[in-house]
């Protein structure tokens, strides 16, 4: 506007700076943008990103340890394994305690399965102190009873753990209400018997959720005077004076009494349920896997171990994992190979035959794209087994005695030659799509100068065909290292890759964390080959059909 | 058949024709010997009976159309004789493929695909090379071919039986297609997979175009990354997202049934249709929005101009024109779903059992030749979805002022 006075910026119709209104014409596109892919973004996340986050997670999560066995755990940080002896008495008593609770809630067998992946031998033996586990109280519960039959009575370790203000909450309940109210502990009596304390909340919670009787009413666990014991043993009297409620004259005689109680001895008590816990080995588990994350379910999954002298190797027969992985890389690149050499003249002839030939040929790599993959799969199985077609075929040329048919199903031929066809397609398309770019005429004007039909293919033709190669064959790649199905069905023992082996973890052996920390190890694989073809290819241009 | 090029001249009969169309006859009699116990007798008179008939094509019978029927007429008879109906069957076959060979040799027709200056070594390897391209195709269509006869295998058997192989129709029947609509063991899957996967579809295909459109604009913050993210489902390895969502979903219908107080069996099919819906997503992603790389956007603000809205803007211009790829998109969303076994194997509880599931147990435990019948449903169920696929993406290319290729 030259004819216009004003020297300020140029302006819009409305008034504002032009700068101004083009940014926020900007940003209100970019926001529009933005709300329409929201809805995706956000679901695509929560159904998919945050399980497979969740799934990294638990590869290294290991709260089981510290979370059942609370007390014993800490008392065996201080333990020195290497000295070949096992932990001191105190840590058994602690154990008492903790595997009393840990069985009241069936907790012990969770325990004993989880470290029986490190130890085998371990979950019977938890089993079979759980069992025992009932009798380690008994002694205690005696002596509490016999000082005075009030402590028979739920109602005395409610009001002397119980907080005044969950004792109220608790004399108002009623079982119509629905649940009870959420257990608070009294706070002194927290401080001067910890762990009596910290039981009582278990006990409160299991009452709260699992039975609907009111945990006030509810026969107390042994447990609870095994713990009693082991805190007044150790409480000062200051402490001890300073509990208040209606049960503070009990706790006072208690703790008057309990210095002339002989000592229990629970490292007899356990050995004598199961010979195990006299053996510094499964101290030495319980004590490696106490922390509440751990690498050793990555360990296990490249065949190591964690061992009091560090990390080693896995015992040879239980060495598999490395094998299958390596298994797993060479078989996929084999496979991709074998698409490779039998993709490149089929895409070759499509992208230079006429194009009304070209689509006609196109539907005969479509259709097994399209067609299901079990549907494939069980027509291998149809073609490759003992009494199948391809062995009748040859039975019937006289080339194979009908007594010693070929093996060709269920070894990693089967797995070979039915997965070479699945996944033909993906890499037949791309490299239909370099080369339907790649000019005729290039190849003709190397002959006209002179090259031979050799030479004018492998320096002419196929550089610029290198980019289709590429996308297929890691698009092949990525898709085989992670092949399930297939190789469960026509592989055998022989041909399967590690994803059999997780969903083996998953649905049968229940290790979840060795499960998640394989898959974790195949996914970073995969991940990397991903970066690396959109590095080459860009997921922009990833084409279908 | 193309026409031969007129200045190749004829190849010499003696020197060329009859010495390759013995060799011909030598292996196709030598298959036709071992099937009635004379592989000698049969390579021989093979070879004989081969060259006789190239000379008496090449010399006599100028007319393709006259020599081949009247071949493939013999040859039927001949094999009426020896084996019945099948061997009339296959002798017509046999006839075909040797009257063909023998023209295509003796007019020159085999050169007429290469250029004209091509060496004899030249057009030798493009032939064998053209054999090879043949041997390939046979491969990735022959296992889903043979499954088909294979269903109406009247034995439980997975293999051609006599009967089959001499066409008697006592060695067909309908059985197993019978099974596969009676039974419950596979009407209930079916009708699971049924309810699945067109919920699954309508979740991707609908939040997925609408990605995709957002996706296609100018001015878009972190493209590449949102991008990512949107086609990782496709790329990560189903085993691992299978683990991943086993993990995660069962705490979610914990959840559910906790909180909300859904029945176990809705939220069952609930997780399924999630899981399926975010498999399908990325398929949706990259078809809308390769349909939109050649949407013309002056078309919208042509729209705008003339005082329409922004929805009414979609769904009278942008979308009838986005349709075909919304439409394939969709198809393959629902055809991933409708496939997919490892997530549903984890995530879903037996009364979620689909029809892929169904077929895993079957090939994995006891093996029942209903699942040929199952498959050969399915592979005329896809060959409906290829076509309409192929159909879609010329009208698209129509709509969008592409010449079709």
């Amino acid at each position: 506007m030259s004819d216009t006075t004003d020297t300020g910026p140029m302006r819009a119709a409305d008034g504002t700076p032009l700068k101004k209104s083009l940014a926020r014409a900007l940003r209100r596109q970019k926001l529009r943008a933005l709300a329409l892919i929201a809805p995706l973004l956000i679901f695509v996340l929560v159904t998919f990103v945050v399980p497979i986050a969740d799934m990294l997670f638990r590869s290294v999560e290991n709260q089981i340890v510290s979370d059942t066995l609370p007390h014993t755990v800490r008392l065996l940080s201080s333990w020195d394994s290497s000295t070949g002896e096992t932990p001191d008495e105190p840590v058994y008593a602690a154990l008492a305690v903790d595997f009393q609770a840990a069985s009241e809630e069936k907790n012990h067998t969770k325990l004993g399965t989880r470290l029986n992946y490190e130890n085998p031998g371990l979950s019977s033996m938890f089993r079979k102190t759980g069992r025992g586990a009932d009798d380690i109280g008994k002694a205690s519960t005696k002596r509490f009873t016999d000082l005075d039959p009030a402590w028979k009575d739920g109602a005395t370790w409610a009001a002397l753990l119980g907080s005044d203000d969950w004792l109220a909450d608790m004399a108002e309940w009623s079982k119509d209400d629905g649940r009870q109210p959420r257990f608070s502990p009294r706070a002194e009596a927290a401080s001067a018997l910890p762990m009596t304390s910290d039981v009582y909340t278990a006990f409160a919670r299991v009452a709260r959720t699992e039975n609907k009787k009111s945990a006030v009413e509810t026969k107390p666990w042994p447990v609870l005077y095994t713990a009693l014991e082991q805190d007044l043993a150790t409480a000062s009297p200051e402490s001890l004076s300073a509990v208040n409620g209606a049960s503070a004259g009990l706790l006072q005689a208690a703790g008057a009494a309990v210095p002339g109680f002989e000592p229990i001895s629970y490292k007899d008590a356990f050995i004598d349920i199961d010979k195990g816990w006299s053996e510094v080995d499964s101290w030495q588990t319980i004590q490696s896997y106490a922390a509440r994350y751990t690498p050793g379910y990555f360990l296990n999954a490249v065949d190591l171990e964690k061992s009091p002298e560090g990390i080693q190797q896995r015992p040879e027969q239980q060495q598999i994992y490395l094998m299958l992985f390596w298994r797993t890389i060479w078989m996929s690149m084999l496979i991709t190979f074998c698409c490779l050499v039998l993709g490149y003249p089929v895409a070759w002839i499509l992208a230079n035959l006429r194009a009304s030939t070209a689509n006609v040929l196109m539907i005969l790599v479509l259709l097994p794209f399209w067609t299901s993959l079990l549907v494939r799969t069980s027509a291998w199985k149809v073609m490759l087994q003992q009494q199948g077609v391809i062995n009748d075929i040859l039975v019937w040329l006289g080339l194979v005695d009908d007594g010693s048919r070929l093996v060709l199903i269920n070894n990693q031929f089967g797995t070979i030659v039915a997965m070479t066809h699945i996944l033909l397609p993906f890499m037949i398309l791309p490299l239909y799509s370099v080369m339907k770019t790649i000019p005729p005429t290039y190849l003709r004007a190397a002959k006209s100068l002179g090259a031979t039909n050799w030479t004018a293919f492998w320096r002419v033709y196929f550089p610029q065909s290198v980019p289709g190669i590429g996308a297929g064959s890691i698009l092949c790649y990525i898709l085989a290292i992670g092949y399930y199905i297939t190789p469960e069905l026509v592989g055998g023992t022989q041909g399967v890759f590690i994803s059999n082996r997780i969903a083996f973890h998953i649905s049968s052996s229940l290790n979840w964390g060795l499960a998640a920390a394989l898959g974790s190890i195949l996914l970073g694989a995969v991940l990397l080959l991903y970066y690396v073809y959109d590095k080459i290819v860009g997921i922009d241009n990833v084409k279908l059909g | 058949m193309s026409i031969g090029h007129p200045e190749i001249p004829k190849p010499s009969l003696t020197g060329f024709t009859l010495p390759l169309m013995a060799v011909a006859g030598l292996c196709l009699g030598y298959v036709v010997g071992t099937a009635n116990g004379q592989p000698l007798l049969g390579l021989i008179a093979g070879a004989a009976v081969a060259a006789a008939l190239g000379y008496v094509l090449a010399s006599f019978v100028p007319d393709r159309r006259v020599g081949r029927l009247g071949t493939a007429a013999v040859a039927a008879i001949a094999g009426l004789l020896m084996a019945g109906v099948s061997g009339a069957v296959v002798g017509v076959i046999i006839g075909l493929i040797v009257s063909w060979f023998a023209y295509w040799l003796s007019t020159g027709d085999y050169r007429s695909t290469v250029p004209v200056y091509a060496t004899a070594g030249d057009v030798l390897w493009h032939n064998t090379f053209k054999l090879i391209c043949g041997l390939i195709f046979f491969f990735l269509i022959a296992p889903i071919v043979v499954v088909l006869p294979l269903s109406f295998n009247a034995q439980d058997f997975f293999t051609f039986t006599p009967e089959m192989l001499a066409f008697d129709p006592e060695g067909y029947s309908l059985k197993h297609y019978r099974d596969f609509f009676n039974n419950p063991d596979w009407t209930r899957p079916l009708k699971n997979s049924f309810i699945i996967a067109p919920l699954a579809t309508i979740i991707s295909v609908s939040l997925g175009t609408l990605a995709a459109i957002g996706l296609s604009q100018s001015h878009v913050p972190g493209r590449r990354a949102i991008m990512a993210i949107l086609i990782s489902p496709m790329i990560v390895p189903l085993i691992i997202s299978a683990t991943g969502m086993f993990f995660f979903y069962s705490k979610l219908g914990n959840w559910m049934e906790g909180n909300l107080g859904l029945s176990q069996d809705f939220i069952g099919y609930v997780k399924v249709v999630l899981a399926h819906a975010v498999l399908g997503i990325p398929f949706v992603i990259i078809t809308v929005t390769a349909t939109l790389v050649g949407f013309d956007r002056s078309l919208t603000r042509a729209a705008a101009n003339m005082g329409a809205g922004p929805v009414r803007t979609f769904f009278k211009v942008q979308m009838p024109l986005i349709l075909p790829g919304v439409i394939s998109g969709g198809l393959f969303a629902f055809i991933t779903s409708f496939d997919e076994v490892v997530v549903v194997l984890f995530v879903g509880s037996a009364s979620q059992k689909t029809l892929p599931w169904q077929m895993f147990t079957g090939l994995r435990e006891q093996i029942s030749p209903t699942i040929l019948a199952v498959a050969t449903v399915l592979v005329t169920f896809s060959i409906i979805l290829l076509t309409t696929v192929e159909l879609l993406r010329r009208r698209s290319e129509r709509l969008r002022g592409m010449s079709p290729t």
